[in-house]
């Protein structure tokens, strides 16, 4: 896959992202300060307002214009973030002598364990780490039992959907809806679905190829 | 949603124009990445004491950045941390050799942004945090106390000490210790509004109030009904005194804060009985603030900070300072 991979899910993202914004600013509302939708939607538009530079760039250069776009763009955690997470992805070695399926799945999961160590957030902790550590956990065991592509995309939606889920029990140690203690309960995370969505957008995207 | 604006993408750009055309004798604007300095360039020699979050609080940071106090300050968007870049930008702008001081407030985002800052740039640098929010209970499993109006103390502070030749460890020091003998707890009677949502972040009843609200609107301890400005008053400043161990005959600046929305006129009310509170404690005002400082867009409410006052903190506090929201001594 090519730097043209990143810009179409982008804007099949920025679809997913734009429809369900208002339920993951409303989850915002009631457990953080409402900002995150904003946030991710920035984000998106800058990624794909650089569509002109990013397509004659290599892999490993577009994925850092990515990161600082994301960085100087969103700001805040999920600047912080998911600018680690594309930041890692491009300092993967030999990623310009091209990536298949494979090569990817090492590249989001190293990106994943970066953003962990930025973040200092593990699984149970009511963050996107819930969507994002068990998704990792399950596409690189994939890879290493050799599974399927299709099968693998269709259980990385399964894990996202469950571990977006699962925060909505969980007590926030981390961020600030953290600050509320007890009554962060029965509120799912809305970092957590807004990764998951964005999780699932790539999947589906691949499935359908 | 009623506002002063023309396009959400263009407030802050206007404010901060409107900012650095109104101040321009002090400080001057840089835009893309964003970040205020002081006009004059940093003396050689002198540590270079830096801070920013989010926007929506003003004056705070950029209020603050001139003679005796910052040297830059960084806004991020409203109420969201401002990136790496920015740090970077204006920590390499007013230089002085002497390293660069981080005054940060204890948030996930802007830790993490902070420490991208430091981690991706050339010079030296340390960091205070600060995390003077009683309201919130500390403990190793949570993200800590936030950090609200006591970052005002801190910065005049240090920025004194900058100002006279501290060492960028002892600048680290002295603002490690103003933060651990701070306290601070607020109270809300409204939301705020964020431009870019358009809707007020919480909702309370026209009868009630956040109590240990968060400067962003987060939720305090609990939710009230409002109660006499006294008994709000003994309320907060009981758990601030029984943080900070306050004793007899000890001597304390106490900052009252307005959160944007709340007028002088009942700050001031809130001086009045916060002082009889402590009278009856036999604990002494040495120093006092009175204002909106640290704030929370149009948020109506209040905060009260208490610093525990030592001969060098006061010489410190007392020390000539002009910025566009703080002016003695000169």
């Amino acid at each position: 896959m090519g730097t043209d991979f990143l810009i179409k899910n982008a804007k099949e993202i920025q679809v997913v992202i734009d429809n369900n914004a208002s339920e993951i600013e409303k989850l915002d509302q009631e457990i953080g300060d409402g900002d995150h939708i904003f946030n991710v939607q920035r984000g998106i538009k800058l990624v794909i307002e650089s569509e002109p530079i990013i397509k004659h760039l290599s892999m490993s250069k577009a994925l850092n214009q990515i990161a600082m776009k994301i960085l100087s763009g969103i700001g805040g955690s999920s600047g912080a973030l998911f600018g680690t997470l594309f930041m890692t992805m491009s300092k993967v070695s030999n990623i310009d002598d091209g990536v298949d399926y494979k090569k990817a799945i090492n590249m989001f999961v190293d990106g994943v364990e970066a953003v962990k160590q930025r973040g200092k957030a593990d699984v149970g902790e009511k963050t996107m780490m819930d969507v994002l550590i068990p998704v990792a956990n399950c596409l690189k065991q994939g890879i290493e039992k050799n599974k399927d592509l299709k099968d693998l995309m269709r259980e990385a939606i399964e894990e996202a959907e469950k571990g977006m889920l699962s925060t909505k029990d969980l007590l926030a140690t981390k961020g600030r809806a953290s600050f509320l203690g007890e009554r962060s309960k029965g509120h799912i995370d809305p970092g957590a679905r807004s990764s998951q969505l964005m999780i699932r957008s790539v999947c589906m995207s691949i499935l359908n190829t | 949603m009623k506002k002063f604006l023309n396009s959400k993408d263009d407030f802050l750009k206007e404010s901060l124009q409107g900012f650095g055309a109104a101040h321009q004798d002090i400080i001057t604007c840089h835009y893309d990445p964003n970040f205020i300095t002081r006009s004059e360039a940093t003396k050689r020699g002198k540590v270079a004491i830096i801070s920013g979050g989010g926007s929506g609080h003003e004056p705070m940071h950029g209020g603050f950045v001139g003679y005796g106090m910052l040297d830059a300050a960084c806004p991020g968007f409203i109420f969201s941390s401002p990136s790496p870049d920015q740090m970077i930008a204006a920590s390499e702008k007013v230089d002085g050799s002497a390293g660069t001081l981080f005054i940060v407030k204890n948030y996930s985002g802007d830790i993490m942004n902070f420490q991208m800052a430091s981690e991706m740039m050339t010079g030296v640098s340390e960091t205070v945090l600060i995390n003077d929010d009683v309201a919130v209970e500390d403990s190793s499993y949570t993200t800590g106390r936030r950090g609200v109006a006591a970052t005002v103390i801190v910065e005049k502070i240090v920025g004194s000490l900058a100002e006279t030749g501290g060492s960028l460890k002892e600048c680290k020091i002295l603002g490690d210790k103003v933060n651990r003998n701070s306290g601070s707890m607020g109270v809300a009677f409204s939301s705020c509004t964020v431009p870019a949502a358009g809707k007020p972040t919480f909702k309370l009843g026209p009868d009630e109030m956040e109590f240990g609200v968060g400067i962003h609107g987060e939720p305090g301890r609990r939710r009230d009904k409002v109660q006499p400005a006294q008994e709000i008053t003994n309320e907060l400043l009981g758990v601030i005194i029984e943080d900070l161990k306050l004793e007899n005959n000890g001597e304390i600046l106490l900052f009252v804060n307005g959160m944007g929305g709340t007028p002088l006129t009942e700050l001031y009310l809130l001086y009045d009985n916060a002082k009889k509170t402590l009278d009856n404690k036999n604990i002494k005002i040495s120093r006092s603030l009175v204002g909106n400082y640290c704030t929370s867009l149009e948020m109506q409410g209040a905060s009260f900070t208490i610093t525990k006052l030592d001969q060098e903190l006061k010489k410190h506090w007392d020390s000539p300072v002009h910025t566009a929201a703080m002016r003695w001594g000169l």
